[in-house]
């Protein structure tokens, strides 16, 4: 489904990734894990397509399809999904109107009609119970002054409205207490299938004692330095990083 | 005063022309009207048209709008207009009592006299004839032709326009919406001039449309002196919808005795150099005042506010929020004061300004202040001239909302910061839809308009 080359990404001409090799599977959960500004949420956003992280070098496959050459808009419509790490507040635009509005596009593109109101709000209601988000918040602006943890429900809830192929959620677990987090973490689950894949980026073990890996990357100042299955994590949680770092 | 060769030149030309037309102008009117016209002329004679060396004119170069020939019309244009199809034009289904005026003219075909509660809507000229007492209690008291030259101007010229009145204690039944409309085959020069005038606890919601009919160049100097007696809530929503080539000065004046409500919106969509002037005066204490403006401008459009709001009076509030979207060549300016005087005492007086520009030659001035001269007084102010925020840009187009979408998604919310403030339901819908169109650039001045020309 996935296949990360070479990937090299700078910033203001500023090399943060170095060369990334990366393959993905549909039905697969892969995890990456790394100390704070080693470079995960560069990939992520690269992924996603933000403009202003550059692709220097190297190729990325998402279906068979070169990644890199489409917009933002058209690899989210071919279901890839960011899941962010800081979700940004608009306001003025209302969550329902705007998923409505990313729902509508993503059938126009599709060649289908827009999405009847009744089917629309069957949909949301539907994804709101399955994350557990209030009728009182999804009213609101997008993200507008919404606590941490409710941000992060609501990129799960626009998961779960988009039901995307890939879906790369990029610190999703962090902000959440227990209970929103077993939320989130069924919400993954249920989504789960065949023929989609996730990639969750997270510092911590314990999101992954629910949504289970099959694989564990560390990414360390630009690199994957090591892969390994899901026992990684607990010793990555026991050990910290500097074992990996000392190895290098 | 600051006067460019150009200004005096103005200036000669339309005191000539005033001196030509003047026997016509007073025969055409009633006596109160011709009443403050020497005063205006002293007044015009000495400030002329405002150049930009004059500060409140600072940003809007006017003169090369007054450049060129324009027809005067000194009587009621003929031209037969059906009101129920104008009326189509811009707001339709708005349950309203409608009224015409065409090149400043109350038109004969409006439905006038008396409507329910006594409420009276009528032609300016009318009004000063059939009810001089009231005229002249309010005509020209508000507007300060001492301190613009425009507002001298409109007072030399004035001829017609609407009077409304709202007797004490009376909730007007709909919404008065008032259709300017300019229509002739040659350039024009407009002067119009409204009087409303809201008794003790009245409650007015006024709609004013302004539009064109042709592509000619239009040249308008509105004035409306609004009184809001003791109680009184009034509701003053614009949308200004011209042709590109037009050319409209516009001004307010609010006078508010005690526990009135003053609010205001207006929406600048289409037109070649806007510029509103609002004055508010709280005259008596417990006031608020509201005063709200949006305007979306592209290609070489000029959108200018200018707002004082005059706190003479304790325990008041106001707030001013101004916000525009500029792209291409567009310009824009806003001027905005809160004056408290000495002894207007726990005041409340917010302003703000935002703006968002599309392109790199738009440009936009902004200049709140405050003058001060209370002690226990809140007051803010604030202004900032930014682009579309990148990160929600990026955040919806990472939803699969096309770039186009997400810009359009964004300068939607911007706008609706406003829109959403206007009180007549039915005409906030409409607004909503017109603004979408202008947005998205599907709105042209004429094509939403029954009537086509040329
Ligand atoms: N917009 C930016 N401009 C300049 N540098 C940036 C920018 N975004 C990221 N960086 C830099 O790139 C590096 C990698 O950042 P990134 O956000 O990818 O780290 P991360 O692994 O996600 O860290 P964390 O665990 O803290 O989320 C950091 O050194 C960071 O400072
Ligand atoms: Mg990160």
């Amino acid at each position: 489904m996935l296949q990360i080359k070479d990937l090299h990404v700078s910033i203001d001409g500023k090399e943060i990734l170095k060369g990334i090799d990366l393959e993905v599977k549909a039905g697969e959960v892969h995890a990456i894990m790394g100390p704070n500004g080693s470079g995960k949420s560069t990939l992520a956003a690269a992924l996603a397509g933000r403009e202003m992280f550059a692709v220097t070098k190297g190729s990325v496959t998402y279906m068979n399809e070169n990644l890199l050459e489409l917009s933002p808009e058209d690899r989210a419509r071919k279901g890839l999904f960011l899941g962010f790490q800081y979700p940004v507040e608009i306001p003025g635009v209302s969550i329902v109107n705007f998923m409505k509005t990313a729902i509508n596009e993503h059938r126009k593109f599709k060649g289908l009609e827009p999405i009847s109101a009744s089917d629309f709000l069957k949909h949301m209601r539907e994804k709101k119970e399955l994350v557990g988000l209030t009728s009182s918040l999804t009213n609101r602006s997008v993200n507008e002054g919404f606590s941490g943890g409710e941000k992060k429900k609501n990129e799960i809830f626009q998961m779960a409205m988009l039901e995307p192929i890939l879906a790369i959620l990029d610190e999703t677990d962090s902000g959440l207490d227990i209970d929103a987090l077993k939320i989130v973490a069924q919400g993954v689950n249920q989504l789960r299938r065949k023929d989609n894949a996730t990639i969750v980026i997270t510092h911590y073990q314990r999101l992954l004692e629910y949504i289970v890996p099959d694989f564990v990357h560390v990414l360390y100042k630009g690199r994957i330095v090591k892969s390994s299955g899901k026992e990684l994590a607990l010793e990555l949680e026991e050990k910290g990083y500097d074992w990996i770092k000392t190895e290098e | 005063m600051d006067e460019s060769a150009l200004s005096l030149e103005l200036k000669r030309d339309l005191i000539s022309l005033f001196r030509q037309n003047t026997g016509a102008l007073e025969t055409n009117s009633g006596r109160i009207l011709n009443l403050y016209r020497e005063r205006a002329f002293h007044d015009f004679d000495k400030l002329g048209i405002p150049s930009t060396k004059n500060e409140a004119y600072r940003y809007t170069p006017l003169e090369k709008y007054f450049q060129g020939n324009y027809d005067v019309e000194l009587n009621a244009n003929p031209f037969k207009i059906d009101v129920g199809s104008v009326f189509k034009c811009d707001v339709p289904e708005l349950d309203t009592d409608v009224v015409l005026v065409l090149n400043g003219f109350f038109h004969s075909g409006n439905k006038t006299g008396q409507l329910s509660g006594g409420v009276i809507v009528c032609g300016l000229n009318e009004a000063s004839v059939r009810f001089p007492d009231i005229f002249h209690k309010h005509y020209s008291h508000y507007a300060d032709s001492e301190a613009d030259g425009l507002v001298a101007l409109n007072t030399l010229f004035a001829q017609d326009g609407v009077f409304v009145y709202i007797p004490p204690n009376t909730v007007m039944e709909k919404p008065l919406q008032i259709i300017n409309l300019s229509h002739s085959l040659k350039n024009l020069r407009i002067t119009r001039r409204n009087l409303i005038v809201a008794e003790e606890n009245a409650v007015a919601n006024i709609v004013v449309c302004d539009h064109t009919l042709c592509n000619q160049r239009y040249l308008a100097n509105s004035l409306t002196e609004i009184f809001a007696g003791e109680n009184a809530r009034i509701s003053f929503d614009r949308l200004q919808n011209e042709n590109n080539l037009s050319t409209q000065i516009n001004h307010v004046f609010i006078h508010q005795l005690q526990n009135s409500l003053f609010n205001g919106t207006s929406i600048s969509l289409h037109g070649g150099l806007i510029r509103n002037n609002f004055y508010a005066r709280q005259d008596g204490p417990n006031c608020e005042t509201n005063l709200n403006g949006l305007f979306l401008c592209d290609d070489k459009q000029h959108v200018a506010n200018y707002v004082l709001v005059d706190h003479a009076s304790p325990h008041g509030t106001s707030n001013q929020l101004f916000k525009g979207i500029l792209d291409n060549d567009a310009t824009g300016s806003f001027n905005g004061k809160i004056l408290v005087r000495k002894d207007a005492q726990k005041i409340q007086a917010y302003q703000k300004n935002n703006n968002l520009l599309l392109s790199s030659a738009a440009r936009m001035n902004t200049k709140p202040h405050l003058e001060i001269y209370a002690d226990d007084v809140k007051c803010s102010h604030g202004a900032t001239v930014g682009q579309l925020d990148n990160e929600a840009l990026f955040y919806l187009r990472s939803r699969g909302i096309g770039e186009k979408e997400a810009r359009f998604l964004l300068m939607y919310a911007f706008a609706n910061e406003i829109v959403s403030r206007i009180s007549v339901p039915i005409l906030k819908e409409r607004i909503i839809e017109l603004v979408d169109k202008r947005l998205r650039g599907e709105l042209s001045k004429c094509n939403n308009c029954d009537i086509r020309c040329g």
